[in-house]
């Protein structure tokens, strides 16, 4: 099966309305070059799910700017004054999620779990709304699963399958979000034949990934 | 260096003796950074940094950026030999889980009960809470470090007035002039630093405190 696909076909999965996970951390890790292309597209009324919202000039932190998100869900938007005015301003429904939970509840949407319980924002407005559970004299909040319409992310190397290895700290939310998507994209880096990514080094496996953007060729292009 | 720079340093410095051999340890942002260049020659500790790696360098020379390799605040940093990367999944496992020894985070208001309030000011700023929550309830042991006052206000109060940012996790406070521990649930006064007076202590603290020095 040929998963590769060109840019403007990536961009025309992406539609208005739907549901987006981009990986990275501070853009370290973000496919850059989909967002670039997601902002030139133009497409409006997204929900992103990300962990932070990076700056003015990085990762989805451009989108944020260009104003195509109507719901943010992150732990973190600190860095990129944008997204505060968006929030104060109530242009964008903001919800600000702990890093661990957001992480987690991920997790749980792509592995089949119903929740799970956390400590973390107990005795804090995070608690606000849900169901508090008790185990063993601790007390913890009942975390919904979180899934996505599309997870775009980031691959170091991808071979021609669809197998992603992600390198050093690009990994981070990249891996979890190839579980918890209907739609996984994966932009990649370098793109090399099957069997040539040792198989102790493969995060996300081929399955998983329904298109790959082939940034050699884009590159070259 | 300008004079906050300096109380910074004298904080960054008393922090540092708090860590031991053999520790894992997470530093926030801004001041909690510096602790890393007071490590105390004997002692061996991994760094973690909850974007994905375990064993935090120091930042490269110029021109020796990996652009892979990031910190918690999205700069470059390097990786020490024993070191290794994780996803975000796994970093908050070992943070929820027990597994930091120690975590260094600075505060906008501590109070008598353990309290601490870092990560909103509400219609003036709202950054987000990143991985501040998992970190309070998580880590083994919670060092506040921070400047004693804001603009002259204390910082250190009866009860937090803003949003709380975890309840009853902080283990021990460190400020320019002194150093503050929870002992059975009562904070405590156990070390004057910097040739600091217990008098100013009192006048700049506006919580109830143990003495015992």
């Amino acid at each position: 099966m040929i998963k590769t696909i060109s840019m403007n076909e990536c961009v025309s999965l992406i539609k208005p309305g739907m549901s987006i996970m981009v990986g990275g951390f501070m853009a370290v890790g973000t496919p850059e070059h989909i967002v670039n292309a997601l902002v030139k597209s133009d497409v409006k009324d997204l929900t992103l799910i990300c962990t932070d919202t990076a700056t003015e000039c990085n990762g989805v932190g451009k989108m944020v700017v260009n104003k195509q998100f109507s719901k943010i869900i992150a732990s973190h938007i600190g860095l990129n004054r944008e997204t505060g005015r968006q929030l104060t301003t109530g242009e964008t429904d903001v919800q600000l999620v702990p890093q661990g939970t957001l992480a987690e509840r991920i997790r749980a949407g792509g592995t089949g779990l119903g929740g799970f319980l956390t400590p973390t924002g107990i005795g804090t407005i995070v608690e606000e709304g849900k169901q508090i559970i008790e185990v063993n004299d601790n007390k913890y909040i009942l975390e919904l699963p979180l899934r996505a319409d599309v997870a775009l992310i980031y691959g170091s190397i991808v071979d021609k399958a669809g197998n992603v290895f992600i390198q050093k700290t690009t990994r981070n939310f990249n891996s979890i979000m190839a579980l918890a998507a209907d739609l996984v994209i994966v932009e990649a880096t370098k793109l090399v034949e099957v069997g040539e990514i040792d198989p102790h080094l493969v995060m996300v496996p081929s399955t998983l990934v329904d298109y790959i953007v082939d940034m050699t060729v884009l590159e070259v292009e | 260096m300008s004079r906050n720079s300096e109380l910074k340093e004298i904080i960054a410095r008393r922090v540092a003796k708090e860590l031991k051999d053999g520790y894992m340890v997470n530093l926030g942002i801004g001041l909690p950074t510096l602790v890393a260049n007071y490590l105390p020659e004997d002692v061996d500790v991994l760094f973690q940094s909850e974007n994905g790696m375990l064993g935090l360098g120091p930042a490269p020379e110029e021109g020796f950026e990996d652009k892979d390799i990031s910190n918690a605040g999205g700069q470059p940093v390097t990786i020490v030999p024993g070191g290794m990367y994780f996803d975000s999944s796994y970093s908050f496992g070992l943070i929820r889980g027990g597994h930091v020894d120690v975590t260094v985070l600075g505060a906008l208001e501590v109070d008598e009960k353990a309290n601490i309030a870092n990560w909103m000011i509400p219609g003036k700023m709202v950054p987000g809470m990143g991985g501040a929550m998992d970190l309070l309830v998580g880590a083994k042991k919670v060092i506040v470090a921070m400047l004693h006052t804001a603009k002259d206000r204390p910082k250190i109060l009866k009860v937090c007035h803003l949003p709380l940012t975890a309840v009853g996790a902080v283990n021990m406070i460190i400020t320019e002039l002194c150093v503050f521990e929870y002992i059975d649930g009562k904070l405590t006064l156990i070390e004057l630093i910097n040739d600091s007076k217990l008098e100013e202590v009192r006048t700049k603290t506006e919580a109830e405190f143990i003495v015992k020095l």
